[in-house]
């Protein structure tokens, strides 16, 4: 029989094989996507909130784990982008000529600009990284805590990244491709990983839509608030984290993370 | 009733081939689609044009045997649901309608002349494992062999495939995957098939592969065009069996 590597090349050089491998790493980046906008909500809770959430990324197994995550899931990325655009070549050369009088029967919308979509998120997926990861805008870059100097204002960022009409008209449109996107893309991770059925077709399709309205109004609800200046500035709502804050500070070793701990135990932050 | 046909002519395989229109008169609504295209293929040959008939695939002309083919308005078999181009009826048509006439397209499906693609494909994809190795004699008494009625069930609904090749029509990838998992459901699913089954799933699915049809995008829009109605579910079980006679194949045996 064949050596694991060649059975390992075998595997990547089939249809199946390389679709597999697009779901899994599919599903790896849902995964990341409604953790990170689980996180990114925090802004609604105050400046104190997401800065911690923030601090705490950071520092998880000694700042370790945030560059083993990077690491993930620029891999499952670079996975995912590869064997897509591996597919489509592939498959578009199985159909070189076309009917001249073309016709659809049910597939949807969505499930035909997979390609365009995917490379659309793809460069707003770089700008985004570049604008509030990298920060090529120094004045993005340079933005101590009001309250704790030492570390980056994650939260008045977010507020001055989306000050422009550009930026968040940019990410409306791009999230809204995103979620058209996942509309097929999840459904068609259960299929492709032979999880779906006649009987569980509705309930598939049910959750696709479902997770994805819910990433949509997540996600959009940021820039959105930030534009129209439905979040001050000023971190009003902090403030009672603040004052519980205050007493952790002064016993614990990270103040931040202590900040967070107390928040979630009072249940605050989770709302 | 009156019609007019767009239909793609090609000489040879070679030929470029384009779209040629016909007027069809006088045609009665309880001719077949075929019929149709026998009474045109006659105004033709009656007229002084020196023009072939036009040619196209048929054998069995009840719905059975998957030789007719045909995308019609775009649509392998015509929009109707669950039947074959011989099936359709020209009543599903009105009067003065224009209607689009193309062979089935996929590089796996070359066009030999006209509206005759070579499917041959499919019998290698079968040839490759969508058999059974040992003679299995004839069909054995009643309940001598145990299989519960959800697996029949399934097993038959996977055996009404006729591999017509309107799944790869229908298919804009041109992908081969309604058919290839439907005949290795069918035999995956009966004790007899299932000792053979992880070397029949490898073996058919690099066979698809190397015949150049595309791959799944989930659009269904083949279960939507199959005569034969058969689900898309037939996909999702190829996917996983693929999947674990993969791994079988890289760490076991």
């Amino acid at each position: 029989m064949n050596s694991p590597g060649k059975s390992l090349c075998l595997f990547w050089n089939s249809s199946i094989g390389k679709k597999i491998v697009v779901a899994v790493t599919g599903l790896l980046l849902v995964g990341f996507l409604l953790g990170h906008m689980a996180g990114n909500l925090l802004l609604f809770a105050g400046r104190d909130a997401l800065n911690d959430y923030a601090e705490f990324l950071h520092h998880m197994l000694h700042g370790a784990g945030i560059w083993v995550a990077r690491i993930g899931l620029l891999v499952a990325l670079i996975l995912h982008v590869m064997s897509t655009i591996s597919l489509t070549l592939h498959n578009r050369a199985a159909r070189k000529e076309k009917y001249e009088h073309e016709a659809t029967v049910q597939a949807s919308k969505s499930s035909r600009i997979m390609a365009i979509s995917g490379l659309i998120i793809l460069a707003f997926v770089i700008f985004h990284i570049l604008h509030f990861t990298v920060r090529i805008d120094p004045e993005l870059a340079n933005m101590p805590d009001p309250n704790e100097p030492g570390r980056h204002d994650v939260y008045g960022m977010v507020l001055k990244g989306f000050e422009g009409p550009f930026v968040p008209a940019f990410y409306f449109i791009a999230i809204t491709l995103l979620c058209s996107h996942l509309s097929h893309g999840i459904a068609s991770i259960f299929q492709t990983l032979g999880l779906r059925s006649r009987k569980t077709e509705g309930s598939i399709k049910a959750l696709s839509w479902l997770v994805t309205a819910l990433l949509w109004v997540g996600f959009l609800i940021i820039p959105m608030s930030a534009y129209f200046k439905l979040v001050s500035d000023k971190g009003h709502a902090s403030t009672g984290l603040i004052q519980q804050g205050t007493v952790a500070d002064s016993t614990g070793y990270s103040p931040g993370l202590n900040r967070v701990q107390s928040a979630i135990q009072q249940g605050t932050v989770a709302e | 009733m009156n019609l007019t046909l767009k239909v793609w002519r090609q000489a040879h395989a070679d030929d470029r081939g384009s779209i040629s229109t016909y007027e069809a008169k006088d045609i009665p609504e309880e001719a077949s689609f075929l019929e149709m295209l026998d009474i045109v293929n006659e105004q033709i040959l009656e007229g002084d044009s020196g023009e072939e008939p036009i040619h196209f695939d048929h054998d069995c002309r009840e719905g059975i045997c998957g030789m007719c083919s045909l995308n019609i308005n775009g649509v392998p078999h015509s929009k109707e649901q669950g039947i074959t181009t011989c099936q359709v009826h020209m009543r599903k048509f009105r009067d003065g309608d224009t209607i689009w006439i193309e062979p089935f397209r996929a590089k796996a499906f070359p066009v030999v002349k006209d509206l005759i693609t070579d499917r041959t494909a499919f019998d290698r994809i079968i040839a490759a494992g969508g058999f059974i190795d040992v003679r299995t004699g004839s069909a054995v008494d009643a309940n001598s062999l145990p299989i519960p009625k959800e697996e029949a069930d399934s097993s038959f609904d996977a055996a009404a495939c006729i591999g017509c090749g309107a799944c790869v029509a229908a298919c804009k990838n041109a992908s081969a995957m309604l058919f290839v998992g439907a005949k290795a459901a069918h035999l995956n699913l009966l004790p007899q098939g299932e000792p053979e089954k992880d070397r029949r799933v490898l073996s058919m699915v690099r066979q698809m592969d190397a015949e150049g049809f595309g791959n799944c995008t989930n659009q269904y829009e083949c279960e939507a065009v199959c005569p034969k109605e058969i689900s898309a579910d037939v996909i999702a079980k190829l996917n996983r069996d693929y999947a674990k006679a993969a791994v079988k194949e890289a760490v076991a045996t």
